[in-house]
Protein backbone atom coordinates (compact mmCIF):
# COMPACT_ATOMS: atom_id res chain seq x y z
CA UNK A 1 0.00 0.00 0.00
CA UNK A 2 1.21 3.62 -0.85
CA UNK A 3 2.38 5.88 1.96
CA UNK A 4 0.27 8.65 1.23
CA UNK A 5 0.14 10.43 4.79
CA UNK A 6 3.45 10.78 5.52
CA UNK A 7 6.38 12.58 5.11
CA UNK A 8 8.84 11.79 7.94
CA UNK A 9 9.80 8.19 8.07
CA UNK A 10 9.87 7.21 11.62
CA UNK A 11 5.80 8.20 11.48
CA UNK A 12 3.32 5.25 10.81
CA UNK A 13 1.75 6.17 7.73
CA UNK A 14 -2.13 8.13 7.84
CA UNK A 15 -4.69 5.15 8.13
CA UNK A 16 -7.29 5.09 5.70
CA UNK A 17 -10.27 6.99 6.20
CA UNK A 18 -12.81 4.68 8.40
CA UNK A 19 -16.64 5.17 7.42
CA UNK A 20 -18.95 7.50 9.43
CA UNK A 21 -20.95 4.47 11.16
CA UNK A 22 -22.52 6.60 13.80
CA UNK A 23 -24.15 9.76 13.51
CA UNK A 24 -25.11 12.26 16.37
CA UNK A 25 -28.01 13.72 14.86
CA UNK A 26 -28.49 16.94 17.66
CA UNK A 27 -31.56 18.44 16.80
CA UNK A 28 -31.80 21.55 19.04
CA UNK A 29 -30.08 23.02 21.93
CA UNK A 30 -33.71 23.34 23.78
CA UNK A 31 -34.41 21.67 26.65
CA UNK A 32 -36.32 21.93 29.75
CA UNK A 33 -33.99 20.71 32.00
CA UNK A 34 -30.94 22.49 33.17
CA UNK A 35 -28.34 20.00 34.08
CA UNK A 36 -25.63 21.38 35.54
CA UNK A 37 -23.26 18.72 33.58
CA UNK A 38 -24.49 18.96 30.35
CA UNK A 39 -22.10 18.33 27.86
CA UNK A 40 -23.47 20.89 25.38
CA UNK A 41 -21.26 24.06 24.66
CA UNK A 42 -21.59 26.42 27.40
CA UNK A 43 -22.52 29.15 24.67
CA UNK A 44 -25.23 27.03 22.88
CA UNK A 45 -27.59 29.92 23.76
CA UNK A 46 -25.66 31.79 21.13
CA UNK A 47 -25.80 29.37 18.14
CA UNK A 48 -27.09 29.79 14.85
CA UNK A 49 -31.06 28.67 13.26
CA UNK A 50 -31.97 24.84 13.78
CA UNK A 51 -32.09 22.78 10.23
CA UNK A 52 -35.20 22.42 8.51
CA UNK A 53 -36.65 19.18 8.63
CA UNK A 54 -35.83 19.07 4.92
CA UNK A 55 -32.14 19.68 5.23
CA UNK A 56 -32.53 16.79 8.39
CA UNK A 57 -33.54 14.50 5.92
CA UNK A 58 -30.72 15.27 3.08
CA UNK A 59 -28.03 15.02 5.76
CA UNK A 60 -29.94 11.41 6.82
CA UNK A 61 -29.93 10.30 3.61
CA UNK A 62 -26.16 11.30 2.48
CA UNK A 63 -24.66 9.44 5.59
CA UNK A 64 -26.43 6.97 5.27
CA UNK A 65 -25.20 6.74 1.96
CA UNK A 66 -21.36 6.51 3.42
CA UNK A 67 -22.37 3.78 5.28
CA UNK A 68 -24.35 5.50 8.74
CA UNK A 69 -25.88 2.78 10.59
CA UNK A 70 -26.50 3.80 13.81
CA UNK A 71 -28.53 7.41 14.37
CA UNK A 72 -28.57 9.28 17.61
CA UNK A 73 -31.57 11.70 18.39
CA UNK A 74 -30.50 14.07 20.59
CA UNK A 75 -29.88 17.60 21.37
CA UNK A 76 -30.61 19.39 23.90
CA UNK A 77 -33.86 17.83 24.16
CA UNK A 78 -35.25 16.35 20.84
CA UNK A 79 -38.48 15.70 22.01
CA UNK A 80 -39.43 19.57 21.52
CA UNK A 81 -39.06 19.20 17.67
CA UNK A 82 -42.57 19.14 16.58
CA UNK A 83 -41.18 16.77 13.12
CA UNK A 84 -39.88 14.32 15.31
CA UNK A 85 -41.73 11.23 14.18
CA UNK A 86 -41.48 12.42 10.49
CA UNK A 87 -37.22 12.32 10.98
CA UNK A 88 -37.30 9.11 12.82
CA UNK A 89 -39.74 7.95 9.89
CA UNK A 90 -37.40 8.99 7.46
CA UNK A 91 -34.33 7.80 9.38
CA UNK A 92 -35.74 3.89 9.48
CA UNK A 93 -36.83 4.06 5.70
CA UNK A 94 -33.13 4.78 5.08
CA UNK A 95 -32.48 1.66 6.82
CA UNK A 96 -30.73 3.17 10.21
CA UNK A 97 -31.10 1.60 13.73
CA UNK A 98 -33.23 4.62 15.30
CA UNK A 99 -31.83 5.35 18.64
CA UNK A 100 -33.82 8.27 20.61
CA UNK A 101 -31.74 9.57 23.34
CA UNK A 102 -34.49 11.53 25.93
CA UNK A 103 -34.86 12.77 29.51
CA UNK A 104 -38.21 11.84 29.13
CA UNK A 105 -39.46 15.13 30.10
CA UNK A 106 -42.61 15.67 27.92
CA UNK A 107 -43.03 11.99 26.57
CA UNK A 108 -46.51 10.71 26.73
CA UNK A 109 -47.54 7.25 25.53
CA UNK A 110 -49.52 8.61 22.81
CA UNK A 111 -45.62 9.94 21.57
CA UNK A 112 -44.18 6.68 22.15
CA UNK A 113 -46.65 4.59 20.01
CA UNK A 114 -46.20 7.36 17.40
CA UNK A 115 -42.80 6.87 17.20
CA UNK A 116 -42.87 3.09 17.61
CA UNK A 117 -44.93 3.17 14.01
CA UNK A 118 -42.75 5.59 12.59
CA UNK A 119 -40.32 3.03 13.07
CA UNK A 120 -38.10 4.18 16.29
CA UNK A 121 -35.91 1.22 17.49
CA UNK A 122 -35.04 2.27 20.89
CA UNK A 123 -35.48 4.84 23.88
CA UNK A 124 -33.04 5.72 26.01
CA UNK A 125 -33.84 7.71 29.01
CA UNK A 126 -31.73 9.55 31.23
CA UNK A 127 -31.63 9.65 35.05
CA UNK A 128 -29.54 11.88 37.27
CA UNK A 129 -30.18 9.69 40.51
CA UNK A 130 -32.11 7.09 41.76
CA UNK A 131 -33.11 9.28 44.14
CA UNK A 132 -36.44 11.37 43.50
CA UNK A 133 -34.89 14.30 45.55
CA UNK A 134 -31.15 14.37 44.57
CA UNK A 135 -32.81 13.96 40.78
CA UNK A 136 -35.36 16.35 40.99
CA UNK A 137 -32.46 19.35 42.38
CA UNK A 138 -30.54 18.45 39.63
CA UNK A 139 -33.08 18.63 37.12
CA UNK A 140 -34.23 21.88 38.13
CA UNK A 141 -37.62 20.45 37.82
CA UNK A 142 -39.84 18.82 40.36
CA UNK A 143 -42.13 16.62 38.63
CA UNK A 144 -39.30 15.10 36.72
CA UNK A 145 -38.44 11.73 38.46
CA UNK A 146 -42.33 10.43 38.75
CA UNK A 147 -42.28 11.10 34.81
CA UNK A 148 -39.19 9.48 34.32
CA UNK A 149 -40.38 6.28 36.09
CA UNK A 150 -44.17 6.24 34.44
CA UNK A 151 -41.92 7.01 30.76
CA UNK A 152 -39.77 4.11 31.60
CA UNK A 153 -42.49 1.65 32.34
CA UNK A 154 -44.43 2.76 28.80
CA UNK A 155 -41.11 2.21 26.68
CA UNK A 156 -40.80 -1.34 27.58
CA UNK A 157 -44.54 -1.80 27.88
CA UNK A 158 -44.62 -0.55 23.96
CA UNK A 159 -42.22 -3.38 23.20
CA UNK A 160 -38.99 -1.21 22.93
CA UNK A 161 -35.48 -2.50 24.28
CA UNK A 162 -34.69 -0.36 26.99
CA UNK A 163 -31.72 1.56 27.96
CA UNK A 164 -31.40 3.54 31.30
CA UNK A 165 -28.24 6.36 31.73
CA UNK A 166 -27.77 7.28 34.90
CA UNK A 167 -24.85 10.12 34.92
CA UNK A 168 -23.25 9.35 38.45
CA UNK A 169 -21.32 12.34 40.17
CA UNK A 170 -19.99 12.92 43.71
CA UNK A 171 -23.26 13.61 44.78
CA UNK A 172 -24.94 10.38 43.55
CA UNK A 173 -22.61 7.64 43.03
CA UNK A 174 -23.05 6.30 46.88
CA UNK A 175 -25.98 5.69 46.01
CA UNK A 176 -25.49 3.33 43.10
CA UNK A 177 -26.66 -0.13 44.35
CA UNK A 178 -30.10 1.48 44.82
CA UNK A 179 -29.60 3.26 40.92
CA UNK A 180 -28.91 -0.83 39.60
CA UNK A 181 -31.98 -2.21 41.83
CA UNK A 182 -34.25 0.42 40.50
CA UNK A 183 -33.13 -0.50 36.78
CA UNK A 184 -33.47 -3.92 37.35
CA UNK A 185 -36.67 -3.62 38.70
CA UNK A 186 -37.72 -1.52 35.34
CA UNK A 187 -36.61 -4.27 33.61
CA UNK A 188 -33.97 -2.57 31.52
CA UNK A 189 -31.78 -4.51 28.86
CA UNK A 190 -28.85 -1.74 29.15
CA UNK A 191 -27.72 0.16 31.98
CA UNK A 192 -25.21 3.00 31.70
CA UNK A 193 -23.97 4.10 34.56
CA UNK A 194 -21.45 7.24 33.57
CA UNK A 195 -19.76 9.34 35.38
CA UNK A 196 -19.79 12.67 33.84
CA UNK A 197 -17.46 13.28 31.85
CA UNK A 198 -15.58 16.72 32.21
CA UNK A 199 -16.41 18.88 29.17
CA UNK A 200 -19.15 21.93 28.84
CA UNK A 201 -21.25 22.54 31.84
CA UNK A 202 -19.92 19.61 33.85
CA UNK A 203 -16.08 20.67 33.21
CA UNK A 204 -17.32 24.41 34.92
CA UNK A 205 -19.02 22.76 37.69
CA UNK A 206 -16.36 20.29 38.12
CA UNK A 207 -15.50 20.67 41.51
CA UNK A 208 -19.19 20.01 42.31
CA UNK A 209 -19.04 16.73 40.38
CA UNK A 210 -15.65 14.57 40.61
CA UNK A 211 -16.02 11.86 42.27
CA UNK A 212 -13.05 10.78 45.17
CA UNK A 213 -11.17 7.94 44.02
CA UNK A 214 -12.29 6.10 46.75
CA UNK A 215 -16.29 6.38 45.68
CA UNK A 216 -15.72 5.22 42.28
CA UNK A 217 -13.60 2.66 43.57
CA UNK A 218 -16.72 1.54 45.89
CA UNK A 219 -19.32 2.05 43.05
CA UNK A 220 -17.38 -0.04 40.75
CA UNK A 221 -17.17 -3.03 43.33
CA UNK A 222 -20.81 -2.72 43.57
CA UNK A 223 -21.41 -2.85 39.96
CA UNK A 224 -19.33 -6.20 39.58
CA UNK A 225 -20.97 -7.50 42.69
CA UNK A 226 -24.00 -7.23 40.87
CA UNK A 227 -23.08 -8.06 37.75
CA UNK A 228 -21.78 -11.74 39.10
CA UNK A 229 -25.91 -11.49 41.08
CA UNK A 230 -27.52 -10.86 37.07
CA UNK A 231 -25.22 -13.50 35.45
CA UNK A 232 -26.13 -16.11 37.86
CA UNK A 233 -29.81 -15.45 37.27
CA UNK A 234 -29.55 -15.47 33.51
CA UNK A 235 -30.89 -11.85 33.76
CA UNK A 236 -29.46 -10.12 30.06
CA UNK A 237 -29.65 -6.85 32.05
CA UNK A 238 -25.94 -5.67 31.21
CA UNK A 239 -24.71 -2.88 32.94
CA UNK A 240 -22.00 -0.50 31.69
CA UNK A 241 -20.00 1.10 34.03
CA UNK A 242 -18.18 4.47 32.12
CA UNK A 243 -15.28 5.62 35.02
CA UNK A 244 -14.05 9.55 34.80
CA UNK A 245 -10.56 9.55 32.98
CA UNK A 246 -9.69 12.05 35.28
CA UNK A 247 -8.74 8.51 37.23
CA UNK A 248 -6.68 7.14 34.61
CA UNK A 249 -2.58 7.30 33.59
CA UNK A 250 -3.46 6.86 30.25
CA UNK A 251 -5.97 8.75 28.17
CA UNK A 252 -9.23 7.40 26.38
CA UNK A 253 -8.73 6.52 22.61
CA UNK A 254 -11.63 9.21 22.33
CA UNK A 255 -14.06 8.52 19.44
CA UNK A 256 -12.04 5.77 18.40
CA UNK A 257 -9.79 8.67 16.53
CA UNK A 258 -10.64 11.65 15.05
CA UNK A 259 -12.92 11.40 12.40
CA UNK A 260 -12.81 7.38 12.05
CA UNK A 261 -16.49 6.82 12.96
CA UNK A 262 -18.21 9.30 14.67
CA UNK A 263 -20.28 11.96 12.56
CA UNK A 264 -22.17 14.98 14.81
CA UNK A 265 -24.15 17.19 13.34
CA UNK A 266 -25.27 19.77 15.56
CA UNK A 267 -28.76 22.11 15.78
CA UNK A 268 -27.37 24.66 13.28
CA UNK A 269 -25.79 22.11 10.84
CA UNK A 270 -22.09 22.52 11.75
CA UNK A 271 -20.67 19.26 11.28
CA UNK A 272 -17.97 17.83 14.22
CA UNK A 273 -15.52 14.58 14.83
CA UNK A 274 -17.41 14.42 18.56
CA UNK A 275 -20.35 16.35 20.10
CA UNK A 276 -17.52 18.79 22.04
CA UNK A 277 -15.35 19.53 18.76
CA UNK A 278 -16.80 22.52 18.56
CA UNK A 279 -14.72 25.00 21.26
CA UNK A 280 -11.76 23.78 19.29
CA UNK A 281 -10.75 26.95 17.41
CA UNK A 282 -10.53 24.44 14.45
CA UNK A 283 -12.78 25.87 11.18
CA UNK A 284 -15.90 23.25 11.07
CA UNK A 285 -17.39 22.80 8.23
CA UNK A 286 -21.62 23.18 7.90
CA UNK A 287 -24.46 20.99 5.82
CA UNK A 288 -25.51 24.19 4.80
CA UNK A 289 -22.21 24.68 2.38
CA UNK A 290 -21.02 21.04 1.74
CA UNK A 291 -22.45 17.75 1.23
CA UNK A 292 -21.25 15.14 3.66
CA UNK A 293 -18.99 13.30 1.57
CA UNK A 294 -16.69 16.34 1.02
CA UNK A 295 -16.84 17.43 4.58
CA UNK A 296 -16.21 13.79 5.98
CA UNK A 297 -13.11 13.42 3.44
CA UNK A 298 -11.87 16.31 2.40
CA UNK A 299 -12.70 19.52 5.13
CA UNK A 300 -9.60 21.03 7.15
CA UNK A 301 -11.37 20.24 10.21
CA UNK A 302 -12.26 16.37 9.77
CA UNK A 303 -8.38 16.08 8.73
CA UNK A 304 -7.10 18.04 11.22
CA UNK A 305 -6.02 15.44 13.51
CA UNK A 306 -6.19 12.62 11.36
CA UNK A 307 -2.91 10.67 11.49
CA UNK A 308 0.13 11.91 13.58
CA UNK A 309 1.51 14.21 11.92
CA UNK A 310 0.28 16.92 14.25
CA UNK A 311 1.58 15.25 17.14
CA UNK A 312 4.07 16.92 19.27
CA UNK A 313 6.13 15.03 21.61
CA UNK A 314 5.60 13.27 24.08
CA UNK A 315 3.09 11.55 21.47
CA UNK A 316 5.16 11.94 18.78
CA UNK A 317 7.83 9.14 19.79
CA UNK A 318 5.18 6.84 22.32
CA UNK A 319 4.56 3.34 21.50
CA UNK A 320 0.99 3.77 22.30
CA UNK A 321 -0.04 6.95 19.75
CA UNK A 322 -1.93 4.14 17.59
CA UNK A 323 -3.81 3.09 20.39
CA UNK A 324 -5.09 6.28 21.66
CA UNK A 325 -4.33 8.87 19.21
CA UNK A 326 -3.12 10.94 22.25
CA UNK A 327 -6.12 10.85 23.96
CA UNK A 328 -8.82 13.80 23.56
CA UNK A 329 -8.19 16.85 21.84
CA UNK A 330 -11.01 18.50 23.35
CA UNK A 331 -9.45 17.75 26.67
CA UNK A 332 -6.19 18.88 25.50
CA UNK A 333 -7.52 22.08 24.75
CA UNK A 334 -9.97 22.78 28.08
CA UNK A 335 -6.83 22.05 30.13
CA UNK A 336 -3.52 22.69 28.46
CA UNK A 337 -4.50 26.00 25.77
CA UNK A 338 -3.54 23.71 23.00
CA UNK A 339 -5.74 21.01 21.40
CA UNK A 340 -2.48 19.34 19.64
CA UNK A 341 -0.96 18.55 23.08
CA UNK A 342 -1.32 15.27 24.41
CA UNK A 343 -4.41 14.92 27.11
CA UNK A 344 -3.36 15.94 30.14
CA UNK A 345 -5.09 12.45 31.54
CA UNK A 346 -1.46 11.05 30.55
CA UNK A 347 1.05 10.47 33.24
CA UNK A 348 3.48 11.23 30.18
CA UNK A 349 1.90 13.94 29.58
CA UNK A 350 3.55 17.59 30.99
CA UNK A 351 0.17 19.10 32.26
CA UNK A 352 -0.75 15.52 33.90
CA UNK A 353 -0.34 18.00 37.35
CA UNK A 354 -3.59 19.11 36.39
CA UNK A 355 -5.07 16.39 36.60
CA UNK A 356 -3.30 15.29 39.96
CA UNK A 357 -4.37 18.26 41.28
CA UNK A 358 -8.05 17.84 40.33
CA UNK A 359 -7.70 14.37 42.12
CA UNK A 360 -6.68 16.15 45.06
CA UNK A 361 -9.93 18.97 44.99
CA UNK A 362 -11.69 16.03 44.96
CA UNK A 363 -11.12 14.75 48.35
CA UNK A 364 -11.90 17.90 50.24
CA UNK A 365 -14.40 19.65 47.48
CA UNK A 366 -17.54 21.35 49.05
CA UNK A 367 -19.49 22.22 46.46
CA UNK A 368 -23.28 21.52 46.30
CA UNK A 369 -25.75 20.56 44.48
CA UNK A 370 -27.53 23.84 44.33
CA UNK A 371 -23.86 25.96 44.24
CA UNK A 372 -22.85 24.58 40.69
CA UNK A 373 -23.67 26.63 37.56
CA UNK A 374 -26.88 25.15 36.18
CA UNK A 375 -27.10 24.81 31.96
CA UNK A 376 -30.06 27.23 30.70
CA UNK A 377 -30.08 30.24 28.80
CA UNK A 378 -29.44 33.16 31.50
CA UNK A 379 -25.86 31.59 32.36
CA UNK A 380 -25.64 30.19 28.74
CA UNK A 381 -26.08 34.20 27.68
CA UNK A 382 -24.00 35.60 30.25
CA UNK A 383 -20.74 33.19 29.79
CA UNK A 384 -21.23 33.78 25.31
CA UNK A 385 -21.15 37.03 26.69
CA UNK A 386 -17.72 36.49 28.45
CA UNK B 1 -25.66 -32.05 27.03
CA UNK B 2 -27.46 -32.25 23.32
CA UNK B 3 -28.80 -29.07 21.35
CA UNK B 4 -32.92 -29.53 21.65
CA UNK B 5 -33.08 -28.17 18.15
CA UNK B 6 -36.97 -28.38 18.17
CA UNK B 7 -36.25 -24.75 19.47
CA UNK B 8 -37.01 -21.45 17.57
CA UNK B 9 -35.00 -18.74 17.68
CA UNK B 10 -35.58 -15.37 17.19
CA UNK B 11 -33.71 -12.29 17.27
CA UNK B 12 -34.16 -10.35 21.02
CA UNK B 13 -36.52 -7.65 20.52
CA UNK B 14 -34.54 -4.34 19.55
CA UNK B 15 -32.34 -6.08 17.36
CA UNK B 16 -31.88 -6.10 13.84
CA UNK B 17 -29.97 -8.02 11.26
CA UNK B 18 -29.72 -6.53 8.07
CA UNK B 19 -27.08 -6.22 5.31
CA UNK B 20 -24.75 -3.28 5.27
CA UNK B 21 -23.66 -2.52 1.33
CA UNK B 22 -21.11 0.20 2.66
CA UNK B 23 -19.58 -2.74 4.71
CA UNK B 24 -20.22 -5.26 1.95
CA UNK B 25 -21.20 -7.76 4.61
CA UNK B 26 -24.33 -8.68 7.75
CA UNK B 27 -24.39 -6.71 10.70
CA UNK B 28 -26.02 -6.96 13.59
CA UNK B 29 -27.81 -3.90 14.71
CA UNK B 30 -28.80 -2.91 18.77
CA UNK B 31 -29.10 0.09 20.77
CA UNK B 32 -26.04 2.21 20.11
CA UNK B 33 -24.09 -0.76 18.81
CA UNK B 34 -23.41 -3.02 15.95
CA UNK B 35 -22.03 -6.35 15.52
CA UNK B 36 -20.10 -7.18 11.85
CA UNK B 37 -20.86 -10.78 11.15
CA UNK B 38 -18.86 -13.23 9.56
CA UNK B 39 -20.18 -15.47 6.37
CA UNK B 40 -21.24 -18.16 7.75
CA UNK B 41 -23.01 -16.59 10.81
CA UNK B 42 -24.57 -14.12 8.42
CA UNK B 43 -26.13 -16.98 6.23
CA UNK B 44 -27.32 -18.57 9.63
CA UNK B 45 -29.00 -15.30 10.68
CA UNK B 46 -30.34 -15.28 7.63
CA UNK B 47 -32.32 -17.91 8.09
CA UNK B 48 -33.89 -17.15 11.59
CA UNK B 49 -37.26 -15.69 11.45
CA UNK B 50 -39.13 -16.57 13.97
CA UNK B 51 -41.10 -19.69 12.48
CA UNK B 52 -38.25 -21.78 11.68
CA UNK B 53 -36.72 -23.76 14.30
CA UNK B 54 -32.97 -25.15 14.77
CA UNK B 55 -33.31 -28.07 12.72
CA UNK B 56 -35.15 -26.70 9.73
CA UNK B 57 -32.13 -24.36 9.99
CA UNK B 58 -29.24 -26.63 9.84
CA UNK B 59 -31.79 -28.42 7.12
CA UNK B 60 -31.78 -25.78 4.87
CA UNK B 61 -28.24 -25.29 4.92
CA UNK B 62 -27.38 -28.53 4.70
CA UNK B 63 -29.25 -28.63 1.51
CA UNK B 64 -27.22 -25.44 0.42
CA UNK B 65 -23.83 -27.07 1.62
CA UNK B 66 -23.81 -30.61 0.68
CA UNK B 67 -19.62 -30.83 1.02
CA UNK B 68 -19.39 -29.04 4.31
CA UNK B 69 -20.03 -32.31 7.15
CA UNK B 70 -19.71 -29.77 9.98
CA UNK B 71 -23.04 -27.84 8.86
CA UNK B 72 -24.74 -29.30 12.19
CA UNK B 73 -22.60 -28.14 14.55
CA UNK B 74 -21.02 -25.06 13.29
CA UNK B 75 -25.70 -24.13 13.73
CA UNK B 76 -25.49 -25.68 17.21
CA UNK B 77 -22.55 -23.54 18.29
CA UNK B 78 -23.87 -19.96 17.07
CA UNK B 79 -27.20 -20.89 18.66
CA UNK B 80 -25.47 -21.32 21.97
CA UNK B 81 -23.08 -18.20 21.85
CA UNK B 82 -26.05 -16.30 20.54
CA UNK B 83 -27.76 -17.37 23.17
CA UNK B 84 -25.19 -16.56 25.49
CA UNK B 85 -24.73 -13.15 24.24
CA UNK B 86 -28.72 -12.53 24.46
CA UNK B 87 -28.45 -11.94 20.57
CA UNK B 88 -31.34 -14.15 20.51
CA UNK B 89 -34.14 -15.88 22.15
CA UNK B 90 -34.94 -19.62 21.79
CA UNK B 91 -38.45 -20.65 22.25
Amino acid sequence: MANTGSSSPELPATPEVGLPLWLLAELTYRCPLQCPYCSNPLDFAAQGQELSTAQWFKVMAEAREMGAAQIGFSGGEPLVRQDLAELIGEARRLGYYTNLITSGISLTEARIAEFKKAGLDHIQISFQASDEQVNNLLAGSKKAFAQKLEMARAVKAHGYPMVLNFVTHRHNIDKIDRIIELCIALEADFVELATCQFYGWAHLNRLGLLPTRAQLERAERITNQYRDKLKAEGNPCKLIFVTPDYYEERPKACMNGWGSLFLTITPDGTALPCHGARQLPVQFPNVRDHDLRHIWYDSFGFNRFRGYQWMPEPCRSCDEKEKDFGGCRCQAFMLTGDASNADPVCAKSADHGIILKAREEAETAQLAIEEMTFRNERNSRVIARG
Amino acid sequence: MSFDRKQVPNWRPGYRFQYEPAQKGHVLLYPEGMIKLNESAALIGGLIDGQRDVAAIIAELARQFPDVPEVADDIEQFMEVARGEHWIVLA
